[in-house]
């Protein structure tokens, strides 16, 4: 991980002059290559904070910076380049006709010449594992191949950055784990940083760090280990824990201490085994 | 479910007619739907009439489908000829329906008439029917450049053309799960007066609109977030050509026409 790709200083956003501050001071970082998990309530702020990331909105007080550069009206195209975002909705953000078309719309408003264009695609689909589906319509894909179509139509334009902002959140299990496996093996392969938002827990166990908002503020940022060993705190502010972290914490509380902290089913097989070696 | 949703009636195929540049066919058939009106004999309606079969011919859709999709403008054709029967009263008197004259002219009238829309719409239907409709969005986009010049919104208008037929599935669908829905809360579609169906499509129009403005609402944001700041300076992943076949197509097409203005009358 090298230096950092974006930096909010102290961003105070509202949606309105006599609407309430929906985020208050707002600060931190995320360097290269790092996966950030973004959760917290309802109404939190997170998508906000997203909107804010790609100029999709700007902060009435405090800066953004990608890559050093200061988010405004002149750079919004710039930043765009290096920014991209999935929605939640996979409906509601598939713009092309055809899956081609679809992962083109990006580089079209980019000029980019179509040579370069195809080869682009090709790239893209065969990323996300799409590819044979060039000419399906949009209503011949499940939701979670339509979430993979607008990961593809990101990734062609190789941005710095990847916001899932509750991409998962329509798609049923078996969409979801597609989601994740494929996010899993970009990050992998390229050299990006993600932001995902997300409600679903099991997700955050993935990320490098955790960014918990509440109420407008960044309430902790920590490792998703510290972050879960925080339950009860995270349950006041509306927050629940992954199933494995419950269940070690019921573990623990009948007097099977684990070493450490488990994060997924592996993990937990792994403590268990060792707890019975070592009795 | 799927063939529910095809949009027009265009029929896949690799038919000649099928690969040309959809912007040729779109002007052969402008240009022929004038030329049809220079037609004034035996011989130059008979010249069309071919030129329109083969063309009809040559796309490999059967001529049954072709004219199954000429249904509804059947009854004009037949209300043209018995309109132009009864009214025309030119040349000798023919024969006597219930001592009802009909003239000759009467009949050569309503024929070429006919004739003439027959062909007129036989012919259009053979571009839906060989075009997909993203296809006559980039002709009609392609042709249309020159209005730029004019200010008239070009770009926008193929944009919004190609988003409709992007949604128009997805909004096919979501009526029919609103209308289950309503259905389901006792709302009567089928049965009652005018009055009484009219009022139970409101339940099912207004969610319908309040869900299509919010998604017109995220389209819009997601397409900004993908960088998409109008038609300037955009390049395009559809790409059309005019090659050779459609030079050759030209050519036939302006034989034709200079036959028809030789053996009219
Ligand atoms: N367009 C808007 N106009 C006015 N207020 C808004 C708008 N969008 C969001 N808000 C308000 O801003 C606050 C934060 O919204 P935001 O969408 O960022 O929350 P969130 O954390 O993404 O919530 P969720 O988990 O439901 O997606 C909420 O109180 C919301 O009501
Ligand atoms: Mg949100």
């Amino acid at each position: 991980m090298g230096k950092n790709v974006l930096k909010f200083e102290h961003v105070w956003f509202r949606y309105g002059e006599d609407l309430p501050w929906v985020l208050q001071d707002v600060s931190f970082e995320i360097s290269r290559s790092e996966w950030v998990a973004v959760i917290g309530h309802n109404g939190s702020g997170k998508s906000t904070i997203a909107k804010l990331m790609n100029g999709l909105l700007f902060p009435q007080k405090g800066k953004i910076l990608i890559n050093g550069l200061e988010i405004n009206e002149e750079t919004i195209w710039d930043i765009r380049k290096q920014v991209g975002m999935v929605f939640q909705n996979p409906d509601n953000q598939f713009v092309g006709t055809t899956v081609r078309d679809d992962v083109a719309f990006g580089l079209e408003n980019r000029g980019i010449p179509r040579e370069e264009m195809i080869k682009r695609l090709k790239d893209s689909l065969a990323a996300v594992r799409m590819e044979g589906y060039e000419l399906h319509e949009p209503h011949r894909l499940s939701g979670g191949q339509k979430q993979r179509v607008a990961i593809a139509g990101v990734l062609a334009v190789s941005p710095q950055i990847i916001i899932l902002d509750e991409a998962t959140a329509m798609l049923d299990p078996n969409g979801r784990k597609e989601i994740i496996e494929t996010v899993k093996t970009v990050k992998e392969q390229d050299d990006v940083s993600l932001v995902t938002i997300t409600h679903d827990l099991n997700e955050v166990t993935l990320a490098d760090r955790v960014l918990v908002m509440n109420e407008g503020k960044v309430w902790m940022e920590a490792s998703p280990k510290d972050i879960f060993a925080k339950r009860d705190e995270l349950k006041e502010i509306g927050l629940d824990i992954p199933f494995v972290t419950k269940l070690a914490a019921e573990l623990t509380d009948r007097d099977v201490i684990l070493d450490s902290e488990p994060l997924n089913h592996d993990e937990l097989l792994e403590e268990l085994w060792r707890f019975h070696l070592n009795r | 479910m799927n063939n529910a949703f095809i949009i027009g009636q265009y029929v896949p195929g690799e038919s000649i007619v099928h690969r040309l540049d959809p912007r040729t066919k779109m002007i052969i058939i402008f240009l022929f739907v004038i030329v049809v009106f220079f037609a004034n004999s035996v011989w130059s309606y008979g010249l069309l009439t071919v030129f329109s079969l083969l063309c009809a011919l040559t796309t490999r859709i059967h001529f049954s489908y072709i004219l199954k999709g000429l249904t509804p403008v059947w009854f004009l054709i037949v209300f043209t000829l018995l309109l132009h029967l009864i009214v025309t009263k030119e040349g000798d008197v023919l024969f006597r329906v219930f001592s009802y004259p009909i003239y000759s002219g009467a009949v050569a009238q309503g024929a070429a008439i006919s004739l003439r829309f027959f062909l007129l719409i036989m012919v259009t239907s053979l571009l839906t029917l060989t075009t997909t409709p993203i296809e006559i969005t980039d002709a009609i986009e392609s042709l249309l450049q020159p209005l730029k010049k004019v200010k008239f919104p070009v770009h926008e208008l193929a944009l919004m053309m190609s988003i409709s037929l992007r949604f128009i599935p997805t909004l096919m669908q979501e009526t029919e799960k609103i209308s289950k829905a309503q259905a389901s809360r006792g709302v009567d579609f089928r049965t009652g007066t005018a009055k009484e169906r009219i009022q139970a499509v409101v339940p099912l129009l207004v969610p319908l609109f309040i869900s299509a403005f919010k998604r017109a609402e995220e389209l819009a944001m997601a397409m900004e977030a993908r960088g998409y700041q109008g038609g300037e300076g955009r390049t395009k992943l559809r790409e059309l050509k005019t090659g050779r076949l459609d030079i050759s197509v030209y050519a036939l097409f302006a034989v034709v026409v200079i036959l028809l203005f030789i053996i009219r009358d």
